[in-house]
């Protein structure tokens, strides 16, 4: 490293680190929100880095909507095999039950039941008290203005209008029972940031993110991948293959691919560069009414 | 996402930019100025410059420019910031936001402060944790009293490098003279309040001049574009390598038995394998036998970095303590001379404990004394008892422990705290440490021969203090009176403080404000302590309506000692009594902040003991009390 200067990486790593073993010395029962996506593997890279050489100290828990590419749930599986890895998969059941589907329920129901309500009962049923998200500031409006440490009441609803203001790199992480805390290692970093780290520090991702022929339709605008058997198809509607890659990963209806020939970590950052739509913009969430970001984290979304 | 970057680049051209990228810097900065300013346009010029608009914001950009952009139709900057999650409509006030964009040579985070009513509050959150502050001055307004407001919060957060950024020359003619009189102006006042490294640059937000490049209109204009200037300045992290070495502890890693390692990021400084360090309070030495990170071991460590150290011998350290350069330690002390911003509805009163955040290290602080608060629009001093939200003041506070720090100006990570409700959890205020008052290790308890428990035994008790808390008329008195006649006839050794007959005396200067109430508790828990000291059974009967006090008191007594005795009469019970018609005094408005009715009671949440005169008559309540310390093993020698 050169004498006596940082790069913008080694600022926001470091940044990262101390936030995460603030959580580790102040709160009683943390865990990590997993995701399987890009966000995901970099935050758990840094955990790792934080805590070397003991092991985590907290568990991984993944919402699962059973909604998610297949490649995502071979990469869960990977991670949760390797040593110190302590993974728990939420489904909410109830949900499952009712057959709760993002085709026949609509984008927003099926994330609310299964993402928003399976998140908040894993949480309670551990009785976590902080869980560490992957979000970053530069993703959407809502987030820009979240604190690092963000508090939720009880029931675990979050009050914009009410956050503890945060000063410096002093992080208040008192809460009475009840209450719980939301907390972004990620906050500072941007997407390209992220892609930088992957590249540098040989991160593994879900190959998703890279360009391969895979069978689509396309769907208002959006390339949907035909990942299973599960999707049904409209009368005339035949999957074509495309060569596509994803931005952003999350349940296979609800994530538009966009057409791509980038197959490295590199190219990907290339296109990037030329790339003029937003990153969000491929996730279907949320589109479905406008400031939805902010309605959903109030209702307990991550 | 420069403008350098063509869309026709090619797999050698990606290399070599994130060659490029791995170099940069990161810059974190504030800006500070009101919509009237061209604060919005500006911020949203320097991201539509950094090409960090995609299409589809780009598109929005210029249909709500057309709908309600005030630009005539003209790409109206100011929605990119204002207007991007909808904000205005929904009614959210944004109190801090942060926004990203990169050049060539380096990353940006801009805190952005939308000022309202909260702005001071918001600044100073936003400026925490910048490396410079862009000051805007409307061209044809010049310095005006939010301008001076705005330097002083920048001063006060030991920002060190300023920009006054003088926009909107377009609307002066781009006038060399006007500039100059502005920046003359503005030169005098940063001076006065010592604000040194002004750089002064002309330019337009809303036509791009000075922005991101040098403008033809201002040929008399020598200086780089903001972006330029920023692009240049060195940033602070540099500078706190050159400061001596200090290292907060955040967490032990003990994986096994034989490793134990100190985690934290370097404040201060940098450490190599081999220096000799002291722990900080305890002033224990050691040198460092490992730098470890998860990508191996390192051979130094500077400001900034998240690193775990190995020391050669097993000292004691935990989280909260300091690791120093053992040639320079940092001071450690009790009581300091500090700065408080005040950040809450709920006043600031001196005498009350709250968290203090420092590092990582929590201690309990009150204030001991407000010095003066200072009015950010004319910088007079004034006098205060108290502090309301956004004031600012310059305070003694003392701590429960000692603690290591620097003075804020030289190590900000040293000398830069929080404060926070010990009931409520909120964080209430910021403040910043000047300097000691008294060094804690020139304070010397003199020690008594004859101990508080050879006192104690002297009387053949365990002494205690009975806190009896309650509403006006619950029967405090009467119940503490019982217990005291009970106790005295069983042969202990007893004394009642009673509220009314205090304030007769000891307390004849305090009222009845929130301020002079937490004093009055303040001094009843010190006596009592006192009184605990000499081996007395203590009661008393105050009726102390703020958990915090209520705390604090507990706080000073050992271990057991302190049993808190709600006595829970509901308000329309002592009303309807109104033994000393101070209820029918307060509801006709004769009496001020009178507990209950206009001021507020905060009932015990985990109370010793609760007695609840509905169903207890006095002498039942006093059994039940004696039995409750004879259970607890009081009454025993």
């Amino acid at each position: 490293m050169p004498h006596s200067s940082l790069t913008h990486l080694d600022r926001l790593e470091a940044e990262s680190i101390h936030i995460m073993r603030e959580v580790v010395a102040e709160c009683d029962r943390p865990v990590m929100l997993y995701s399987i996506g890009k966000d995901s593997a970099v935050m758990l890279h840094l955990a790792r880095k934080a805590f070397h050489p003991a092991a985590l100290p907290f568990p991984l828990l993944h919402v699962d909507t059973t909604w998610k590419f297949r490649a995502m749930y071979e990469m869960r599986d990977q991670v949760a095999r390797q040593a110190g890895i302590k993974l728990i998969v939420h489904v909410n059941e109830e949900g499952l039950k009712a057959g709760v589907n993002p085709f026949s329920h609509g984008s927003a129901v099926h994330t609310d039941v299964m993402k928003t309500q399976g998140l908040k009962q894993a949480l309670d049923r551990h009785g976590f008290d902080v869980a560490f998200g992957g979000a970053r500031r530069d993703e959407e409006a809502s987030r820009a203005k979240e604190r690092i440490f963000s508090f939720r009441a009880a029931g675990h609803r979050w009050d914009p209008k009410n956050q503890r203001p945060e000063l410096w790199n002093l992080y208040n992480a008192r809460k009475a029972k009840g209450e719980t805390i939301r907390v972004f290692p990620l906050s500072n970093w941007t997407e390209l940031d992220i892609w930088q780290y992957i590249l540098t520090e040989n991160i593994p991702i879900v190959p998703l993110y890279f360009a391969a022929p895979r069978p689509v339709v396309e769907r208002d605008g959006a390339l949907i991948m035909v990942d299973d058997g599960r999707m049904p198809l409209a009368p005339g509607e035949t999957p074509t293959l495309r060569t596509v890659r994803f931005r952003t990963l999350g349940c296979y209806p609800l994530t538009g691919a966009v057409e791509s020939e980038a197959t490295s970590v590199a190219q990907i950052v290339g296109e990037m560069l030329r790339t003029t739509t937003s990153e969000r913009q491929g996730r279907v969430i949320d589109r479905d009414q406008s400031a939805s970001m902010e309605k959903k984290k109030q209702e307990g979304y991550f | 996402m420069s403008a350098a970057v063509s869309t026709a680049m090619n797999d050698a051209d990606i290399e070599a930019y994130l060659e490029r990228q791995r170099h940069k810097s990161l810059l974190r900065f504030i800006t500070c100025g009101s919509v009237d300013d061209g604060k919005s346009t500006l911020i949203g010029r320097l991201l539509y410059d950094s090409k960090l608009i995609f299409d589809d914001q780009l598109a929005a950009l210029e249909r709500d420019s057309k709908k309600v952009g005030t630009q005539g139709g003209e790409l109206d900057f100011a929605l990119l910031v204002d207007g991007l999650a909808a904000e205005r409509e929904q009614g959210i006030t944004i109190d801090v936001a942060y926004r990203f964009f990169a050049t060539e040579r380096r990353k940006f985070i801009v805190a952005d402060t939308p000022g309202h009513e909260q702005y001071t509050r918001n600044m100073v959150t936003g400026a925490s944790t910048a490396d410079l502050a862009v000051i805007l001055i409307d061209a044809r307004k010049g310095v005006l009293t939010q301008t001076r407001r705005h330097s002083f919060l920048v001063r006060l957060m030991g920002i060190r490098h300023a920009v006054l950024a003088v926009n909107k020359m377009d609307l002066v003619g781009y006038s060399e003279d006007r500039f100059a009189q502005i920046v003359g102006d503005y030169r005098a006042f940063a001076d006065s309040i010592g604000l040194g490294d002004v750089f002064a640059i002309p330019l337009s937000g809303l036509k791009g001049d000075n922005v991101s490049a040098v403008s033809a209109q201002m040929p008399w204009y020598r200086g780089p574009s903001l972006i330029e200037h920023l692009e240049t300045v060195p940033i602070d992290e540099t500078r706190l390598v050159q400061k001596p070495f200090r290292l907060p502890v955040q967490w032990v890693n003990r994986p096994n038995l034989d490793f134990r390692g100190f985690a934290g990021q370097v404040a201060s400084g940098m450490v190599r394998a081999g220096d000799a360090v002291r722990v900080l309070p305890s002033g224990k030495t050691s040198t460092v036998a490992r730098i470890v990170t998860a990508d191996g071991d390192q051979t130094e460590a500077i400001a900034g970095q998240s690193v775990t150290l190995t020391f050669a011998d097993e000292i004691d350290c935990s989280r909260g303590d300091v690791i120093a350069a053992a040639a320079s330690p940092a001071e450690v002390a009790d009581q300091f001379e500090t700065t408080i911003v005040w950040m809450a509805e709920d006043k600031l009163i001196p005498g009350r404990p709250y968290w203090l955040k420092l590092g990582t290290r929590t201690v309990s602080a009150t204030v001991t004394d407000i010095k003066y608060r200072i009015n950010i629009n004319s910088l007079e001093h004034l006098a205060a008892r108290e502090l309301d939200l956004n004031e600012i003041a310059v305070c003694n506070i003392a701590l429960d422990a000692p603690m290591a720090f620097d003075p804020y100006d030289e190590i900000p990570a040293l000398g830069g705290f929080i404060l926070i409700d010990r009931i409520r959890n909120t964080t209430v205020g910021a403040g910043m440490l000047h300097f000691a008052l008294r060094r804690a290790h020139n304070i010397h308890w003199q020690s008594l021969d004859v101990t508080r428990e050879s006192r104690a035994q002297a009387k053949g008790q365990k002494p205690a203090v009975l806190w009896f808390t309650g509403l006006s008329g619950a029967g405090k008195s009467t119940i503490a009176n019982l217990v005291e006649k009970r106790l005295l006839a069983d042969g202990k050794h007893t004394y009642l403080l009673d509220g009314d007959n205090v304030r007769h005396g000891l307390n004849r200067d305090l009222g009845f404000t929130e301020a002079d109430r937490v004093e009055n508790i303040r001094r009843v828990g010190e006596v009592a302590k006192l009184m605990a000291d000499a081996g007395l059974i203590v009661l008393v009967s105050f009726i102390s309506p703020f958990r915090a006090e209520r705390d604090m008191a507990r706080a000073l007594m050992a271990e057991g000692e302190f049993f808190e005795i709600h006595v829970a009469t509901p308000l329309a019970v002592a009303e309807a009594r109104d033994v000393k018609g101070l209820y029918a005094k307060a509801r006709a408005g004769q009496l001020k902040n009178f507990t209950g009715i206009d001021s507020p009671y905060e009932a015990p949440l985990a109370p010793e003991i609760v007695i609840d005169t509905a169903l207890l008559r006095p002498e039942e309540a006093a059994d039940r009390i004696v039995a409750a310390l004879k259970t607890a093993g009081r009454l025993n020698a």
